[in-house]
C-alpha cells in the first residue's frame, strides 16, 4: 500500500504520459433520449443529443431573463457553487485526495465567507432599503468585511491544525487548489451579477457573444476550416476563429439594437421596498437614446445613406463582442490545456454531451472581469445607493451640513423648487 | 528526447515521504545552505563554541534589523513606502524560486518573464490609483495569452502548477503589501503599532519559552510552547499599549500620510483626531484597588491597540506555523539564506501577512468613516433624478431622527 505522499510524488513529477487517466464519466443520458434516437447511427445520435440539450439550454436561459433579474441571480450563484463543486472534484480525483481530514468541508467553509464578503461589498447595497429595517441584517451588513475576514481566519486556523504529518504537501496542494479555484469562480461571479445589476443588458449582450462566438467559430471552421488555430485544440482553425468574429460582432450590433429599446434591459434594477420586488424603471441614460451618426464616406457608397439611427451602446457592443472573439477562445484554450494537463475529459458529466458547466463556462470567465473593468473605466459614474448608504452612516452633524450644501446645490440648479411650507 | 526524460527521472527522489531524510531533489542541486556570514563576523567571533556563535549571530543581526528599522522610520513614508515595495519584490522571488525548485521549472518557455509580468502588473493597479489602472486587465490578459501560447506539450501539469502557484503567491505577497501602505497612509502609527506587535511577540515567546517552556503546543512546531505562547501573549499586550501610549503624542505618527503637490513631498501634518487626544477614563472597582487611582488618562487609540496586540499574539503564530507546515511540505530548511541566522526574508516576515489585513480591515470597519467632501463630490457628477432621489431619502431620515424640523429654511 503506497503512502499518500509517495504517490503524490509520483504523480507530480512523472511526465504527462505517465499518468493514469482519472476514469472516464459515466454517460448521463436520460433514457427517454436514448431510446427515441434508438435508430440512427452513433455520430448522429451525439450530435442530435448535443443539439436538443442547446436548444434547452438555451431555453431555460430565455425562461430566467423573463423571469427578472432576482431569478438571473440566483442562477448565476448556482453556477458558481456548481463550477466550484466541479474543479475542487477533479482535485480530489488527481491527488486522491479525497479523504483529507476536514478538508471538504473546509473547502465549503471557504466559499461561504468568501460569498458573504463579496456579498457584502457589491449585491447589499442593493438591498439597502430592505436592509435598513432589519436591525441584526444591518449589522451584519455594515461589518461584514470584518466578520467574513473573522470567518476566514477561523478556516484558516483549522487548516494549520489539521494538518497531518504525512500529508503536508498534499493538504498544501489542495489548499492553494481551493484557493485559486474560489479566486476565479467566486469573484467572476460576483461580478457578473454587479455587471447584471448595472442593466440586464450588460449581462445579455456579454454572455450571448461568447455563445454565439463559441457556435459561429464551429460552424465556420466546420465549412471552411483548413488551417490550424493551436496546438493545443486542434479542431479551433483560423477560418473558424476570424469567421467567428465577425459573425459575433455583427451579432452583438444588431442584438443590441433590439435589447435597447426596452427599459426592462436597459435600466438599472432597483430594489423596491414598498412592492418588495426589484424593479427595472428609469429614464434611459444617453447610452440608449437614439443618436444620428454620420455614415463615413466609404460605407456611404456601400449602404447608400448619409446617416443613420442608432444608439450609442452599439459602440460599446462592437468592443464587448471584439473582446469575446479574440480573448474569450483563449479562455478555452486554458481550460483545453487545464484539462489535457490534468487527463481528463470533461470537467463532470452534468450535461449529457456536453460536459460539466464548466465546460460551458470557460469562456465566459474573463467576459465578466472585462465587462465589469469596461464599465467602471468607461461607463459608470457612483454608485448612487452606495452613496446613499455611505451618507446615512455619517455622524449627524456631518450629514446635517452635507444635507445643507445639497440643497443649497440642487436650489441652484432648479432641480429643487423652493416650496412654502407651514 | 533524451534530455526531457532525464529531468523526469531526477524527479523520482522526491517521492521520499516526510519522515525519510533522503536528498530532497535527487539528482539536482538542494536549496543552498552556504555560510553566508560576513567575513567580518565570521573572524571575530571565531573563538566561541558553534552554538554560542549561532547565537551571536543572530542576536546581532536582530539588532541591525531593528536599527534599520528605526532608521526607515525616521526617513519617512515616502522610504517605507519603497522599503515595502522590496520586502515585497524579494518575497515574491523567494517563493517563485522555491516554486522552481519543486517542480524543476526553471527552464520553462517564458515563464519567468510572465510571473514578473503579473507581479508588476497587479503591483502598479493597487498602487496607482490613477486612470492609468485600467489598462491593468488588458495587460492581465495579454498575460494570459501569452500562458495559453506558450503551453508545451509534455509540461502542461507543471505548467498550471507554476501559474497556480504564481496566483497565490501573488495574491498573497502582493495584496498584503498593498494592504500595508494602506494602513501606513491611514497614519504611521498603524503601520508600526502592528508590525512592532508580531515582533514583540515573536521575540517574547521564544523567551518565555526559553525559561520556562514545558508544554509543547502543537505538533508541527514542536519548539513552540503554551508557556511561551501565553506568556508572549501578555508580553505583547503590554508592549501595545506602552508603545501606542508614547506615539500617540506625535503628530508625525498620528497624522494620515497626505502627498503635498506644492512641495512634492509627503506631509504629516493634522488636527489629531479623537482617537489621538488624551480623554479621561474610570477605572474599572476592581482594578482601583490594585492600582490607587479613580481615573487615568489615556488614548482612546490604546484601546484599540490591545485589539491589535491579541490578534498579533493569537493569530500571528498560526501564520508562522503556517509556514512551517509550508517548508515541512515542500522540504526545505529556510525560504532563502538572505540573512545570516534568520534564513530569508520570508522567514521574517511570515507572521506579518495576516497581521497586515486585520489591520486594513479593522480601520475600514471601525476606525474610517466616509469622507463628506468626497461624498458630496460624487453626488455632484449624479444623474439629476438620481440626486433628487437621494437628497429626498436624506432629508426623510434625518427628520426621522428629529434633526430637521420638518420646516424648510430658505
Amino acid at each position: 500500500e503506497l503512502d499518500l505522499e509517495e504517490r503524490l510524488g509520483e504523480l507530480d513529477l512523472r511526465s504527462d504520459s505517465d499518468i493514469p487517466d482519472v476514469p472516464p464519466p459515466t454517460d448521463s443520458t436520460p433514457e427517454i433520449l436514448k431510446r427515441a434516437l434508438s435508430g440512427l447511427s452513433a455520430r448522429w445520435k451525439n450530435w442530435w443529443i448535443r443539439g436538443i440539450l442547446t436548444l434547452a439550454m438555451i431555453s431555460v436561459f430565455f425562461l430566467i431573463i423573463y423571469l427578472g433579474s432576482f431569478m438571473l441571480m440566483l442562477l448565476v450563484l448556482s453556477i458558481q457553487v456548481k463550477c466550484y463543486h466541479e474543479i475542487n472534484t477533479i482535485g480530489y480525483r488527481v491527488y486522491h485526495s479525497y479523504d483529507l481530514p476536514w478538508f471538504r468541508s473546509l473547502s465549503w467553509y471557504f466559499l461561504l465567507c468568501v460569498n458573504y464578503f463579496f456579498y457584502g461589498e457589491t449585491v447589499a447595497d442593493y438591498f439597502a432599503t430592505f436592509v435598513q429595517r432589519r436591525e441584526q441584517l444591518q449589522f451584519l451588513i455594515r461589518y461584514h468585511r470584518f466578520i467574513s475576514f473573522a470567518l476566514y481566519l477561523t478556516g484558516f486556523c483549522m487548516f494549520v491544525l489539521s494538518l497531518v504529518k504525512k500529508h503536508y504537501r498534499l493538504q498544501f496542494y489542495m489548499f492553494a487548489w481551493t484557493h485559486v479555484t474560489l479566486l476565479i469562480t467566486v469573484t467572476q461571479s460576483h461580478l457578473v451579477i454587479q455587471n447584471l445589476f448595472e442593466g440586464m443588458i450588460w449581462f445579455l449582450v456579454p454572455i450571448s457573444s461568447v455563445i454565439c462566438n463559441d457556435i459561429t467559430a464551429y460552424i465556420f471552421g466546420f465549412f471552411f476550416g483548413r488551417t490550424p488555430l493551436i496546438k493545443l485544440s486542434p479542431k479551433k482553425t483560423w477560418e473558424g476563429f476570424i469567421g467567428g468574429f465577425f459573425s459575433t460582432v455583427v451579432f452583438g450590433f444588431i442584438f443590441s439594437y433590439f435589447l435597447a429599446q426596452h427599459q426592462y434591459f436597459v435600466c438599472p434594477v432597483e430594489y423596491n421596498s414598498e412592492t418588495n420586488r426589484f424593479v427595472t424603471e428609469c429614464e434611459p441614460s444617453e447610452l440608449f437614446q437614439m443618436k444620428k451618426y454620420s455614415v463615413p464616406p466609404l460605407l456611404q457608397a456601400l449602404l447608400g445613406w448619409e446617416t443613420v439611427n442608432m444608439y450609442p451602446f452599439q459602440m460599446h457592443s462592437i468592443a464587448l463582442s471584439t473582446f469575446a472573439s479574440l480573448i474569450g477562445p483563449f479562455g478555452g484554450f486554458f481550460a483545453s490545456g487545464f484539462k489535457r494537463a490534468f487527463k481528463i475529459k470533461d470537467f463532470a458529466d452534468t450535461i449529457p454531451g456536453h460536459g460539466g458547466i464548466m465546460d460551458r463556462f470557460d469562456c465566459q470567465y474573463l467576459m465578466a472581469t472585462f465587462v465589469h473593468v469596461y464599465i467602471t473605466s468607461f461607463i459608470r459614474g457612483p454608485n448612487p445607493s452606495k452613496l446613499l448608504k455611505q451618507l446615512l452612516v455619517l455622524q449627524p452633524e456631518q450629514q446635517l451640513s452635507v444635507y445643507k450644501t445639497l440643497k443649497s446645490h440642487l436650489l441652484e440648479k432648479g432641480i429643487l423648487q423652493p416650496s412654502l411650507r407651514g | 528526447n533524451l534530455q526531457e526524460s532525464e529531468s523526469e527521472n531526477k524527479l523520482d527522489g522526491e517521492t521520499a515521504s516526510d519522515s525519510e531524510s533522503k536528498s530532497e531533489f535527487g539528482g539536482s542541486p538542494p536549496v543552498p545552505t552556504s555560510d553566508d556570514t560576513p567575513e567580518v563576523l565570521n573572524r571575530a567571533l571565531s573563538n566561541l563554541s558553534s552554538r554560542w556563535k549561532n547565537w551571536w549571530v543572530r542576536g546581532i543581526l536582530t539588532l541591525a534589523m531593528i536599527t534599520f528599522f528605526f532608521i526607515i522610520i525616521y526617513l519617512g513614508p515616502m522610504v517605507l513606502m519603497m522599503i515595502v515595495m522590496c520586502v515585497q519584490i524579494k518575497c515574491f522571488h523567494e517563493i517563485i524560486t522555491i516554486g522552481y525548485n519543486v517542480y524543476h521549472s526553471y527552464d520553462l518557455p517564458w515563464f519567468r518573464t510572465l510571473s514578473w509580468v503579473q507581479c508588476h502588473g497587479k503591483k502598479y493597479f493597487l498602487l496607482l490609483r490613477i486612470p492609468s489602472h485600467h489598462l491593468l486587465p488588458f495587460g492581465l490578459s495579454s498575460g494570459f495569452c501569452m500562458f495559453v501560447l506558450s503551453l508545451v506539450k509534455k509540461r502542461y501539469r507543471l505548467q498550471f502548477y507554476m501559474f497556480g502557484w504564481t496566483h497565490v503567491t501573488l495574491l498573497i505577497v502582493v495584496t498584503q503589501s498593498h494592504l500595508i501602505i494602506h494602513n501606513l497612509v491611514e497614519g504611521m502609527i498603524w503601520f508600526i503599532v502592528p508590525i512592532s506587535c508580531v515582533i514583540c511577540n515573536d521575540i517574547m515567546a521564544y523567551m518565555f519559552g526559553f525559561f520556562f517552556g514545558r508544554t509543547p503546543l502543537i505538533k508541527l512546531s514542536p519548539k513552540k510552547t503554551w508557556e511561551g505562547f501565553i506568556g508572549g501573549f501578555f508580553a505583547t499586550v503590554l508592549f501595545g499599549w506602552l508603545l501606542s501610549y508614547v506615539m500617540s503624542g506625535y503628530r508625525c505618527f498620528t497624522c494620515p500620510v497626505e502627498f503635498n503637490n506644492d512641495t512634492n513631498s509627503f506631509t504629516v501634518d493634522c488636527e489629531p483626531s479623537e482617537l489621538f487626544q488624551l480623554q479621561e477614563y474610570n477605572i474599572p472597582l476592581v482594578l482601583q484597588s490594585v492600582v490607587g487611582w479613580k481615573t487615568v488618562r489615556m488614548y482612546p487609540f490604546q484601546i484599540h491597540s490591545i485589539a491589535l496586540s491579541t490578534f498579533a499574539s493569537l493569530i500571528g503564530p498560526f501564520g508562522g506555523f503556517f509556514a512551517s507546515g509550508f517548508k515541512r511540505a515542500f522540504k526545505i530548511k529556510d525560504f532563502a539564506n538572505t540573512i545570516p541566522g534568520h534564513g530569508g526574508i520570508m522567514d521574517r516576515f511570515d507572521c506579518q501577512y495576516l497581521m497586515a489585513t486585520f489591520v486594513n480591515v479593522y480601520i475600514a470597519s471601525f476606525i474610517r468613516g466616509p469622507n463628506p467632501s468626497k461624498l458630496i463630490q460624487q453626488f455632484l457628477t449624479l444623474r439629476p433624478d438620481q440626486q433628487l432621489h437621494i437628497f429626498n431619502t436624506l432629508k426623510a431620515h434625518l427628520v426621522d431622527k428629529g434633526m430637521l424640523g420638518g420646516l424648510e429654511d430658505a
